[in-house]
């Protein structure tokens, strides 16, 4: 893309260069109260709730409490990375880190896995009642992940579980378990959103592509494997993208499991570590968590993205 | 595997696949609505039937008493919970839908100086997690006041970056400019234009963000946790999370938070069915590049 622009203008002779730069600043003039009335509502409110915030939260990272002895007043000094010194050091929160990878490393490929599989059956013409199905799939999405993690909880209960016969026999809540349990909850909810995304990607591929294959003799899963799913690979990244931001904040769940499973304990994923160390308070290291955490979800997402960009680009 | 595979003879695909799929999908059809249709029974039992009846069927239909007692339960609490969360993510995901549009089509159709600058940083917004934002929110909101109001959970829902991302390749692909030429020519100004026809032609991803929005909003459990108080200002989420965490003290909550539970999702799942028929086109104009 690069390349291409160089070379014109490269090639391109100087007058139509000199009419290009003086075009621009007339085209900055035409509509310039309308541009400002469409961006001006969503930039101020991006600012003060996207901008802002990151900006707040590495100052408060950079700070320390200062006392004047034991029960002095406190004071906010520069501490420059005294917290994230403190964020290396922390033990529970890089155990947290370490429980979020293992889950995210398992249960996103078994969720899109599953989402891509029911998303090609949809499209197949193996399947009725499709749109049956599509619902049926989609429904549990529309149960937030409080209330899922409330209902599983039941669930997996020993004595209140409508399965009593698997739950008294393996106890879901168990130390061992209950991250299994989560990324249960987890897949439940969000399986049939990631099947639409992709199955969406899937209906906008021309049927034509698929006549040749059938003449040269392919079957459903020939053309599944070699022309739907390196077709809908972006729809694939993109949701691929999301479970691993997903994962790497979640909260709600475990902050729910930790009334039905003592195995669950308050720093059990990071951004539980920070809810539990703002609430302690220690506002400034829970800052530099958040910021960590943030920057980490920023490279993981982002370099997952160049990753499968320049994969495909070979 | 092979029955699939040796399908080469015309468009009729053998029995054994066809059955394999069918089979695969019923499965998962249990799978995803078992858990559903227990919570939707376990709320129709009185509580002392709760634990001595088949789980996965009727006992005495108590569903409306049920109900009734949830209802006047603390002055009818858990209505307020509920109008807090249609209030939070049906007027947060209107407007932010919104503003996400407005700026998204001003991405699309005008050139400006710093307009790839704004996309840009939008973008990279989508890749921050909302709950990154939560406790930082909470630190500037305890400076100037307003933690524990109504403001504190709803202002920051108006943001969705991902809106100006979807409405922005929506408005490229979907608005033609020969439209907007002839718009101008018509001596209609550009918001007039935006409001009259851009709006009717981005409708399918306007739908979507909209969905997106109420769907995040109403799901969001971190940033009304760590905001509010007062009981009265919560959304249905946090009430019942909080109810579930007190069931052991208050053994008759456990029921309660079942029927609420059950009673919750009902109106996002009327969203989804009234409104599914418009969204599927804009999620695929977000998926395909």
């Amino acid at each position: 893309m690069s390349v291409n622009i160089e070379t014109a203008e490269a090639t391109s002779p100087r007058p139509s260069r000199r009419r290009t730069a003086a075009r621009l600043p007339k085209a900055v003039v035409q509509h310039k109260r309308a541009i400002a009335f469409f961006i001006v509502p969503f930039a101020v409110l991006f600012a003060l709730f996207y901008l802002v915030p990151i900006g707040y939260a590495v100052y408060q990272s950079l700070l320390v409490i200062e006392r004047d002895g034991t029960f002095g007043q406190a004071r906010e000094v520069f501490g420059g990375f005294a917290q994230y010194v403190q964020v290396f050091q922390n033990g529970p929160f890089w155990q947290s880190v370490g429980r979020v990878l293992l889950f995210g490393v398992v249960q996103v490929p078994v969720m899109l896995g599953l989402a891509l599989l029911f998303a090609l059956l949809l499209d197949s013409p193996l399947l009725r009642g499709k749109r049956f199905f599509r619902l049926a799939f989609f429904v549990p999405y529309a149960v937030p992940g409080v209330i899922a993690a409330i209902m599983w909880g039941f669930l997996y209960s020993p004595n209140l579980s409508p399965f009593t016969a698997i739950t008294q026999n393996v106890n879901f809540l168990s130390a061992d378990l209950v991250l299994w349990a989560i990324a249960n909850v987890v897949t439940w909810v969000f399986v049939g959103y990631n099947m639409l995304i992709i199955y969406s990607s899937l209906l906008s591929i021309p049927t034509e592509i698929y006549e040749a294959a059938r003449l040269d003799g392919a079957g459903q899963a020939r053309i599944a494997w070699s022309i739907k799913i390196p077709l809908v690979m972006p729809a694939i990244v993109l949701t691929a993208i999301f479970s691993i931001i997903g994962t790497l904040q979640l909260l709600a769940e475990p902050q729910v499991f930790r009334s039905f499973s003592s195995a669950v304990s308050s720093t059990f994923t990071p951004n539980l570590t920070v809810y539990t160390t703002s609430s302690i308070p220690n506002v400034n290291l829970a800052a530099a968590f958040s910021v960590v955490l943030a920057l980490a979800t920023f490279v993981l997402s982002f370099g997952f993205l160049k990753f499968t960009q320049r994969k495909e680009g070979k | 595997m092979t029955a699939i595979l040796s399908t080469g003879r015309g468009p009729q695909e053998s029995r054994l696949s066809r059955a394999g799929a069918l089979i695969v999908m019923l499965v998962f059809t249990l799978y995803f609505l078992i858990p559903i249709w227990w919570l939707f029974i376990a709320s129709t039992k009185s509580s002392s039937q709760f634990s001595n009846t088949a789980p996965l069927w009727f006992a005495d239909f108590n569903l409306f008493e049920n109900v009734g007692q949830l209802v006047a339960y603390r002055d009818g609490v858990y209505l307020k919970w509920m109008l807090n969360s249609v209030l939070y993510a049906g007027l947060g995901a209107l407007l932010g839908t919104l503003f996400a549009a407005m700026c998204g089509y001003a991405l699309a159709k005008y050139r400006f100086p710093g307009r790839d600058l704004i996309f840009n940083v939008v973008l990279g917004g989508v890749l921050v997690p909302a709950t990154a934002l939560a406790l930082p929110l909470f630190l500037i909101f305890s400076q100037v006041g307003l933690t524990n109001t109504f403001w504190a959970v709803f202002l920051p829902s108006l943001v969705s970056p991902f809106g100006v991302y979807l409405t922005r390749i929506f408005a490229a692909s979907s608005v033609p400019e020969e439209l907007l030429e002839a718009s101008r020519l018509d001596g209609a100004g550009e918001v007039r234009t935006f409001f009259t026809i851009s709006v009717r032609l981005m409708f399918p991803a306007l739908v979507t963000v909209f969905l997106f929005q109420f769907v995040a909003i109403w799901n969001n459990f971190f940033l009304p946790l760590i905001m509010l108080r007062d009981e009265a200002l919560f959304p249905v989420t946090l009430g019942l999370y909080s109810w579930n965490s007190q069931v052991n003290q208050i053994p008759e909550l456990r029921l309660y938070v079942l029927v609420g539970a059950f009673l919750s999702i009902i109106p996002l799942v009327i969203t989804f069915l009234l409104l599914q028929r418009f969204w599927r086109s804009g999620l695929g104009a977000g998926a395909v590049k």
